[in-house]
């Protein structure tokens, strides 16, 4: 199938080895993975912060960069969530629709539409701890959020446990905002990182060598915490780990 | 199969707050003798200046996000706060696994106040006629002013000079206190927590847990200053006796009672008031004259529907099965007077808001304030404000959508407040169409509208955003345009910047895939 590669922009400047191993993990199941050049990002951001007017040129950009694929896949759950259930600052054409309706995240593609059964080009024999970041966990629902009284499931942790070696650790609050937040990181950054310390703290204190998630926005945001207070762990996409990243 | 990582019960985020529990506190059965409401593991903290609430200026923006600072700033308040509530969090989640159909109660919660919500007048109607036919008073009162008018019109025709009076959060929407000193009525707060804040002139912090955000050397010094309590003995049994033996005196001798409501059932006139100290039966059984404030959204249609309100309210708030007395108050007792005034004070309006008006659906559990990660951080003070926490951040701007403009940015939008209230309102979707709505009012400042323009300008235009990032060499000068107009330091205070890399993901692409489309 052919998909649409959208990497966010704060992915693009920051973190292209997340990109690149989106990119290369969906090659190897063998789709056609374009990668339009002209995309900028989604409107997440002013969205976010209330400007919803002012995100109505750069969702029209990213319509116009993004039609006529079988899926648009991104390795991150906030943009795809506000594409899925935010995107509304322009007229809701037929064709606006079809874009909203197709735009995956990679963990989702890879386990509803994808149904992966084995990563065998991957191999990771370290504790890890699963970060789920709440665009995942309560919109996109990769997993049993704790609050809700259903059966538990983790779409991530499904897909994770197919890796060769890896070992999960349990945090005190595993599915704890970490803090980041998208504009709350800087309009309320002293609450922002105090949450990023307290989500960084409780990873390592239950052993993680390594946070891993679906977002690289919550882990750029947890980094920076780590850093600040000396915390010794790592951090990684989930997308590097499934397409075989050696630590 | 995949692994399943809960964590243990009772794990915490700061194990060191962990005390030894205390020998004269467990049953023979090895249990701890909890109290109702403050059933809590034992922790420890140490004495530290009690951080206060946001600055108010009159009608200017509130600045939850410095006073927050401040909270934050105090390590043991917010660590112990943090605990405290997270606890109370996990008690209402091994609660909820205890009943099989909590979802099923939570949906039948939410259709049950939507149904009565979109008929309020009719239900009010049948509520007034039985309440009188039973023998109550009933008045209405459109706002704070005519409630608190109303109240001690009543209070005047009785000669009362002193009331007791358990929790109510709509007298507190209601100024309701000080108003009354003003009129030179005494009021005493019976609910412990409650008493603790009104003899510290401060407001309650939490809807359920009114003092939470205290250390109990906090209250230790309250106390030491204003009912002569050793300011050395800080232990929680001394404290609480000490209060009961200075307030109980006042309350055999109170001219008036006060409660609120939690329900009023709309088919018998009859309303109904959960507590877990008793002090809103003492309040409104000891005098003669009891008042009874209630806000026209607590109508519920039938006696049948309390019983599930009845199981979800104490669970969602303090993790406990049921509150200790759930009080059926049916009309006056003989020699007696019972009154109950019906306040809108802004319901009316915000039953009109297409966006907003599930909100009126709050059974005001305190499940959302006791699950927010900001909330935990930031204290209830903190939002200066009647209402605190993700429920605050959506009720407080229908009262003054400039004075608490800030408030729905105080959250990350994580969405857990939503998925813990038993009546089903979409908290976070309201704090986001919130933004949006303060936005097109433009109670949001000039700043932020002007980075939030510049963003959509450049984000719209590949080649000038493409420009943007190639030019910047610099780590800081990478960051998104917000970032960078909000003050280059926001990000970086209290957190290390991201290491620029070698190249974009877009120029990796273009090397390596031939730019490829």
């Amino acid at each position: 199938m052919r998909i649409g590669l959208f990497i966010p922009c704060y992915i693009d400047a920051f973190i292209p080895e997340v990109g690149i191993a989106t990119l290369e993990l969906l090659e190897r199941f063998g789709h056609e993975v374009v990668y339009p050049r002209d995309q900028t990002c989604c409107g997440q951001p002013m969205a976010n912060s209330g400007f919803n007017a002012e995100c109505a040129d750069t969702e029209a950009l990213f319509v116009r960069n993004f039609s006529g694929f079988d899926y648009i896949v991104a390795p991150s759950g906030s943009c795809v969530h506000h594409v899925r259930d935010n995107f509304d600052a322009i007229e809701q054409t037929t064709k606006v629709k079809e874009v909203r309706a197709r735009a995956y995240e990679l963990v989702e593609f890879l386990h509803d539409i994808q149904k992966v059964d084995a990563f065998p080009w991957a191999r990771f024999p370290h504790r890890v701890g699963l970060h789920n970041s709440c665009g995942t966990l309560r919109a996109l629902k990769h997993a049993r959020p704790s609050e809700l009284h259903e059966p538990f499931f983790s779409k991530p942790m499904d897909l994770l446990s197919k890796v060769d070696g890896i070992e999960f650790v349990t945090p005190a609050r595993p599915d704890e905002c970490c803090g980041f937040g998208g504009t709350f990181s800087v309009f309320e950054e002293v609450v922002s990182t105090k949450m990023g310390y307290d989500k960084v703290s409780d990873h390592a204190r239950a052993g993680a060598e390594y946070i891993v998630s679906a977002d690289s926005s919550c882990l750029m945001h947890q980094k920076g915490c780590a850093e600040r207070i000396g915390v010794p762990i790592k951090f990684i996409h989930i997308a590097q780990i499934l397409n075989g990243a050696v630590a | 199969m995949s692994p399943h990582p809960e964590p243990s019960t009772g794990a915490m985020l700061h194990p060191e707050l962990q005390a030894q529990d205390n020998t004269d506190a467990i049953f023979r059965n090895g249990r701890r003798l909890d109290h109702a409401e403050g059933t809590s593991k034992p922790l420890r903290s140490r004495p530290e200046p009690q951080p206060r609430g946001a600055k108010v200026h009159g009608n200017r923006p509130i600045d939850q996000a410095e006073a927050a600072a401040r909270f934050i700033a105090a390590p043991e308040h917010e660590k112990m706060h943090d605990e405290r509530l997270w606890d109370l969090r996990q008690k209402r989640d091994r609660e909820m696994h205890g009943i099989p159909e909590w979802e099923e109660l939570r949906s039948l919660a939410s259709a049950i106040k939507e149904h009565t919500l979109t008929r309020l007048d009719e239900y009010l109607n049948q509520f007034e006629a039985k309440a009188r036919a039973n023998g109550m008073h009933v008045h209405w009162a459109r706002d704070a002013a005519e409630h608190n008018s109303i109240v001690h019109g009543i209070l005047g025709d009785h000669g009362a000079k002193s009331l007791i009076k358990s929790k109510s959060m709509l007298t507190e929407e209601c100024g309701f206190r000080h108003y009354m000193a003003s009129v030179g009525i005494e009021v005493i707060e019976t609910d412990l927590g409650e008493r603790i804040q009104q003899l510290d002139h401060e407001d309650p912090s939490h809807v359920v847990v009114p003092a939470v955000h205290k250390l109990r050397t906090d209250v230790a010094e309250v106390f030491a200053k204003t009912i002569g309590t050793d300011p050395a003995n800080s232990d929680v049994h001394y404290l609480a006796e000490a209060q009961r033996e200075a307030t109980r005196p006042l309350i055999l001798t109170a001219d008036a009672g006060m409660t609120g409501a939690n329900f009023a059932v709309a088919e018998t006139g009859t309303f109904v008031v959960c507590t877990n100290e008793g002090n809103a039966d003492l309040s409104a059984n000891v005098p003669k004259l009891h008042i009874a404030s209630i806000g026209i959204e607590k109508i519920i249609p039938r006696l049948e529907h309390l019983a599930v309100f009845v199981r979800l309210l104490s669970r969602s708030a303090l993790g406990s099965p049921i509150t200790q007395y759930t009080s059926h108050f049916r009309g006056p007792r003989a020699g007696g007077e019972m009154h109950v005034v019906l306040v809108d004070n802004g319901r009316s309006e915000r039953l009109g808001m297409a966006e907003f008006w599930t909100s009126l659906k709050c059974i005001r559990c305190g499940a959302c304030m006791n699950t927010c990660p900001v909330y935990r951080r930031s204290g209830g003070l903190s939002y200066g404000a009647t209402y605190s926490g993700p429920i605050g951040l959506i009720i407080d701007p229908t009262f003054n959508a400039r004075k608490y403009s800030n408030l729905p940015f105080a959250s990350t939008l994580n969405g857990s407040c939503t998925n813990v209230c038993p009546v089903k309102i979409n908290i976070h979707e309201q704090i986001y169409a919130w933004r949006r709505a303060l936005v097109e009012q433009h109670e949001v400042p000039l700043t932020k509208k002007v980075a939030m323009k510049a963003a959509g300008e450049l984000l719209s235009r590949p080649a000038a955003y493409r420009a943007a990032i190639a030019a910047a060499d610099v780590a800081l000068a990478h960051l998104p345009r917000f970032v960078i107009y909000n003050g280059l330091d926001a990000w970086g205070k209290h957190r290390e910047v991201p290491h620029p890399p070698k190249q974009t993901f877009h120029s990796w692409h273009q090397a390596n895939r031939g730019g490829k489309q």
